[in-house]
């Protein structure tokens, strides 16, 4: 039994009423400050590899490549979901969080060997971002080819 | 409002004579249902999530198989006495059941009603006692947070936040030995007949939402409810239980204010509990309660049938709702069906010195 319009209408409307709130304001300084302290950490990661004598530019490849690595890392022990729970995107925006998308696939599809599992899923959540994010990086650089000069 | 929810014409209730019985049940869950509020009332709560096995399907596998063997054990038969096992759970192609039963000697009948698999699976065995073409029939339904989270949502370990209305699909198992004829178990001990039923029809109230299964799943439930009581010319105070499966919090409280504005009739607290909302605790986290083809037949053959004497239990309805979608649907733009099927129990037994009635 597909419901009439009117119906359709009048549901939408009681569950809008019922609806549970979203603690939003809770959600955003949560995000606000787990995103935060990932940052300043980054931050200390980075002073730390300046101190060792990199460039700003030279020391952002080591200091993604450590993000990256501690992100992997916790969602491997099983921390960064919880993580994820508690600061939504506090602790996905952040590279950390990337690494969590690409790995968590790969830990969940594990059981299906390293060529149906591993290989096919890993990028099942962040495969969107690579298309997208390749496309848009594409079509800025072709812009700026042509009217950069200017 | 909302006039086409429990139309006379959706097709009838069937009746039964209750020749139907439910001679054992058991339960099995995993340890995070096992640390919930009804804990104890399990018969086997798994040390982890695996079993022992090497995936989540296997450990989920295994449940079913141990709760159907712990069901035969309590009736001292085994599983090849059955004529018939109806068994579904929630994965594709019901891989759970169908290897299950590959372990087992018995015809296998495979069901699909997402969480209304488990009373479309009593109601079927109940049929078939009924008319004399199985002597024992066993009902079998499974589900496991880690299979389904990977099948209907995002990998386990991904960082991302469940928004509240969202619920937390059960891990365990439960098996039911349905048996012709009358008691054979002492005399004192709990008992319940199936009496009649009310298969629900596909109702969808285009709520698109994956996370908000229980708005989808009201309006059937109202719908089912409706038609059940109107068809049988009952009142939900004749019931001393409706247990609806998993309409958790927002689910539970829009069905109750469907059948009050369709029909003027009102659900009480008391008497109209859901599955979703008694298994797990607010200190869980788990948004708005549980979920699964296993959620209401774990607390069904845990806390409800174990506690059937406190809770002084004659007439049960067991009401269980399904939502009909797949990823790959919702992802094409369609909006969650869903259906719900009623059961209606009569217990004997429950009361002190009660002698259980033959019919």
């Amino acid at each position: 039994m597909q419901a009439g319009y009117d119906e359709i209408q009048q549901y939408r409307k009681m569950r809008q009423k019922n609806a549970p709130p979203t603690p939003l304001f809770a959600n955003l300084l949560k995000a606000f400050f787990v995103g935060g302290a990932i940052c300043a950490f980054g931050q200390l990661v980075l002073n730390i590899y300046r101190g060792m004598g990199f460039t700003v530019a030279e020391a952002t490849v080591p200091l993604a490549g450590t993000m990256v690595f501690l992100g992997a890392l916790f969602t491997g022990f099983g921390w960064y979901d919880e993580l994820g729970e508690f600061a939504g995107m506090g602790a996905a925006l952040p590279i950390t969080g990337f690494a969590n998308a690409i790995v968590s696939p790969a830990m969940e599809f594990k059981r299906e060997g390293l060529v149906q599992g591993v290989g096919k899923h890993m990028f099942e959540v962040a495969g969107p971002v690579f298309v997208y994010g390749l496309t848009v990086s594409f079509v800025i650089g072709v812009v700026r080819y042509f009217f950069g000069a200017y | 409002m909302f006039p086409a929810l429990g139309s006379a014409e959706a097709g009838s209730t069937i009746q039964l004579r209750g020749r139907c019985r439910i001679a054992s049940l058991a339960s099995v869950v995993g340890p995070m249902e096992g640390r919930g509020p009804l804990g104890e009332f399990f018969d086997l709560v798994t040390e982890d999530d695996l079993l022992g096995q090497s995936s989540w399907e296997k450990a989920e596998r295994e449940m079913l198989l141990q709760s159907i063997r712990i069901a035969c054990q309590k009736a001292d038969l085994t599983p090849d006495d059955a004529q018939m096992l109806l068994a579904g759970d929630l994965l594709n192609q019901l891989i759970t059941s169908g290897y299950a039963a590959r372990s087992l000697d018995v015809p296998y009948l495979g069901l699909y009603s997402a969480c209304a698999t488990f009373v479309e699976s009593l109601f079927l065995g109940a049929v078939l006692v009924e008319g004399g073409f199985c002597e024992r029939v066993i009902c079998a339904t499974s589900s496991h947070h880690n299979t389904a989270e990977r099948q209907y949502r995002l990998p386990t370990e991904f960082a991302a936040q469940r928004p509240p209305e969202a619920q937390w699909t059960v891990t365990g198992a439960a098996a039911f030995l349905l048996c012709d004829g009358g008691p054979t178990q002492a005399a004192d001990e709990v008992q319940a007949r199936v009496m009649a039923a009310t298969m629900g029809r596909v109702v969808d109230y285009s709520v698109s939402d994956t996370y908000d299964l229980g708005s989808a799943m009201a309006p059937a439930a109202a719908d089912t409810l409706i038609r059940h009581l109107s068809n049988t010319g009952q009142d939900p105070e004749d019931f001393d239980l409706i247990l609806t499966g998993d309409l958790g919090k927002l689910g539970s409280r829009l069905t109750r204010q469907l059948i009050q504005k369709s029909r003027g009739i009102k659900l009480s607290r008391g008497n109209c509990w859901d599955a979703g909302r008694l298994i797990y605790s607010s200190e869980q986290k788990v948004q708005a309660g549980g979920s699964g083809c296993a959620c209401q037949p774990v607390t069904f053959a845990g806390y409800i049938w174990k506690m059937a004497k406190e809770l002084d239990l004659q007439q049960v309805l067991l009401l269980g709702t399904g939502a009909l979608h797949s990823p790959v649907a919702c992802q094409q733009g369609e909006s969650i069906p869903a259906v719900a099927h009623a059961v209606e129990l009569h217990f004997a037994g429950v009361q002190a010195g009660e002698k259980p009635s033959i019919t």
